[in-house]
């Protein structure tokens, strides 16, 4: 198996939280990993990017190819877009649909979900509301990481493995919390893929 | 082999630990930091005691780890590119002066300026001094590099640089551990003058160093870093150094790379594999990371002869970062573009966080300085450097560390008047105090605004070194007591922020005012902190 994924958001949204509970899952299926990050000015609330690539051989580079990716996992929808030249023909988008406005100049909205709307293979996905009907706000990135899973060749039990193992420290519920989360962003992919 | 999930910079922290290192320094600075932190809050490193604490800047910096390769132990100084140049001069004389235990100079370069004001590669520096460098092409080697470099060191004679780049700093991959080194007992230099470079032993000194040339040429040629892969197809031979070697194999991934590789991750150049090369193949294609280093030398190397091609003839940009992309295409590759990005995407550059001091202190200097005129405010290196974008365009200058100050008084000198500098209070410890003897010796009119968040906040809100000490700092320098103005910057106390902005420009002299409220960052991660301990 092979997973390219880009995973788009702003600074301070946390998206490195879904890196870490997939990057532990990864390790758990004793595959191999690279994983680059945004570090420094851009944490201030510009644009943040992590190339994740998971596999089951050796992997070369750090970064992805053009044209690879086999998914764009974006927690802000115009930050979903701003990858596209990463997306392989028969990649996938899987987007929140909750807009960071934090520029002036934020496009329209409707526009933005237009362009989203135009691609052949897309979620686009109420995060931050799912996340309030699993019982925390803060739960969205892993509604988004169940929003992807289905497109990530790894057992579904070992995300959720990642989670136990990533969230352990914050208490049991934290962990359940998290838990509902994925497991209801799975759930709507499943059902508006 | 149980493999750990390290950063780059992670993985260097724990080569260091591995490999016998008793202290760390350096100052934080993106793309570094994250190899102190991760020794500061390491078991081994703890028990061990080994010293981890930050320091005032690059300089003192190195100079602090010379001390302790004087004194026998292993050492490891860390920053980023452009700290360098602070550290320069300790830097080029310790190649001179030479080491006694092993020292580890890591050096994190930012190629395509994520978080910098420029892209210098760190190896000319390595070139200028005349030392061995190791530069990884993977977060496995990062460790291996890390751990091995303080005896390659001790070998040598002299310090080595470990250059690594932001790309490799800040991304995670498996690494696997290796058996952790005993600490060097403390020991004498052998010889008692090693160290005191006045003319005459300098002399000798350095013609030592010139004579260890050859011999770190041969380090090079037998290092298991550097590897010569053959091929079959010799029309092109390359050159990839550090992590390109990544960006060309990933355009080989289901079939082998045809063209002989020579893959150098230890300088100075290995050069019995590079005459192999050049006689074997027609062209030489060179994958660098930063300047064109090695493409420079081998139009040198091989003038009149066989073609180099590179960052200089156009195969590839002459600035910038690498990727796969890059250097498919100078292999001639077809590159397959997905989706092009849609034009309603709007760029979001990074801005100051809402809630921060900082913003406060700009919206009161604009509001005064507008009955001055533009372009009188010279700023620093930190988080208000944001301060120069929309909606604030307060500062007129960033440059580097401690140039806001001395900027504004050369300004002030010509006539400028007043000059307003900005700098952030760990900038100011880092940077900025002895600009302030030069105004405070010569009274020049200027206003500096020392807008202290009480932390490190750019890289991630590390302890300043000034924290406390700012007003008895500036006091003992000189500055009139009475010209030394702390407030809260907030919102309610805007009005007041005006009219201490507004004295403070009129007043014919040094005046420092320190706007102090603590990074929003910091605290709110010291609240999750406490929260978190008191739930335990």
């Amino acid at each position: 198996m092979k997973s390219n994924i880009i995973l788009a958001g702003v600074g301070g949204q946390g998206i490195l939280s879904i890196a870490a509970a997939l990057g532990t899952a990864a390790l758990e299926n004793n595959l191999h990993i690279k994983q680059a990050e945004t570090h420094g000015m851009s944490q201030r609330g510009g644009a943040v990017v992590s190339h994740m690539r998971i596999s089951d051989k050796p992997i070369a580079s750090d970064l992805i190819q053009m044209g690879t990716a086999d998914l764009i996992l974006s927690v802000e929808p115009m930050e979903a877009l701003r990858y596209l030249p990463f997306l392989s023909e028969r990649g996938y988008l899987v987007t929140n649909t909750t807009p960071f406005i934090n520029i002036p100049n934020y496009p329209e909205y409707e526009k933005v979900m237009e362009e989203i709307h135009r691609l052949p293979r897309f979620v686009a996905i109420d995060a931050d509301g799912i996340a309030k009907e699993a019982g925390n706000a803060r739960a969205s990135n892993m509604v988004m990481l169940g929003a992807a899973s289905p497109f990530i060749d790894i057992d579904f039990s070992k995300l959720e493995d990642g989670i136990r193992e990533v969230f352990a420290r914050k208490g049991e519920q934290i962990v359940e919390v998290n838990l509902k989360a994925i497991r209801a962003g799975r759930q709507f992919a499943q059902e508006n893929k | 082999m149980q493999k750990h999930l390290l950063l780059g910079v992670e993985a260097v922290g724990q080569g260091a630990i591995d490999g016998g290192m008793s202290g760390v320094y350096a100052y934080p600075g993106t793309p570094s930091t994250e190899i102190t932190e991760y020794i500061q809050d390491n078991e081994l490193a703890i028990e061990r005691k080994l010293h981890s604490k930050w320091s005032a800047n690059e300089k003192t910096a190195y100079e602090t780890a010379l001390g302790m390769s004087y004194a026998g132990k292993r050492t490891m100084a860390c920053m980023k590119h452009v700290g360098l140049n602070v550290a320069a001069d300790a830097f080029i004389n310790s190649a001179i002066t030479g080491v006694n235990g092993g020292f580890v100079l890591t050096v994190a370069d930012d190629p395509s300026m994520h978080s910098s004001q420029n892209e210098q590669d760190s190896r000319y520096y390595a070139k200028f001094a005349m030392i061995p460098v190791l530069e990884p092409s993977n977060q496995q080697e990062a460790y291996d590099m890390a751990r091995e470099g303080f005896a390659l060191s001790e070998e040598a004679g002299v310090p080595v640089m470990l250059r690594i780049t932001t790309r490799l700093a800040h991304s995670r991959a498996g690494v696997a551990m290796k058996p952790v080194l005993d600490e060097n007992q403390l020991s004498m230099p052998q010889d008692s003058k090693q160290f005191v470079l006045l003319p005459a032993i300098a002399r000798r000194r350095y013609k030592s160093l010139l004579e260890k040339q050859a011999a770190f040429v041969k380090l090079s040629e037998e290092s298991v870093y550097n590897q010569y892969i053959d091929g079959d197809e010799k029309s092109l031979g390359i050159i990839c150094c550090g992590i390109t070697y990544n960006y060309l194999m990933e355009n080989y991934q289901d079939e082998a790379c045809p063209y002989p590789v020579l893959k150098v991750s230890q300088y100075p150049l290995p050069e019995k594999q590079l005459r192999k090369l050049e006689a074997e193949c027609d062209e030489i294609l060179v994958l660098e990371e930063g300047y064109p280093l090695v493409e420079e030398d081998l139009k040198g190397y091989f003038a009149n002869g066989t073609q180099i091609k590179g960052r200089l003839d156009g195969s590839l940009p002459r600035d910038g970062e690498l990727n796969p992309d890059l250097v498919g295409k100078a292999l001639g590759k077809e590159i397959y573009q997905g989706i092009p990005v849609p034009p309603v995407v709007a760029n979001r550059p990074p801005a100051l966080c809402q809630g921060c001091g900082h913003q406060d202190a700009y919206e009161a200097m604009n509001e005064v300085l507008a009955d001055y005129g533009k372009g009188r405010v010279f700023s620093d290196i930190g988080c208000y450097t944001l301060g120069a974008l929309p909606p604030y365009e307060t500062i007129n200058s960033c440059v580097d560390m401690g140039a806001s100050i001395t900027m504004a008084k050369g300004a002030a000198d010509a006539g400028l008047v007043p000059a307003v500098a900005v700098i952030g209070d760990s900038t100011f410890a880092h940077s900025g105090i002895t600009g302030l003897l030069d105004a405070v010796n010569e009274k020049s009119n200027i206003t500096v605004v020392i807008s202290d968040n009480e932390s490190v906040s750019m890289t991630g809100g590390q302890d300043s070194s000034a924290q406390g000490k700012i007003e008895s700092i500036c006091e003992g320098l000189g500055v009139d007591p009475a010209h030394i103005r702390v407030i809260v910057p907030l919102k309610k106390n805007h009005a007041e922020l005006v009219k201490l902005f507004r004295e403070e420009l009129e007043y014919d002299g040094v005046s420092v005012i320190i706007p102090r409220r603590e990074c929003i960052q910091r605290a709110s991660r010291r609240k999750r902190n406490q929260s978190r301990h008191a739930n335990h």
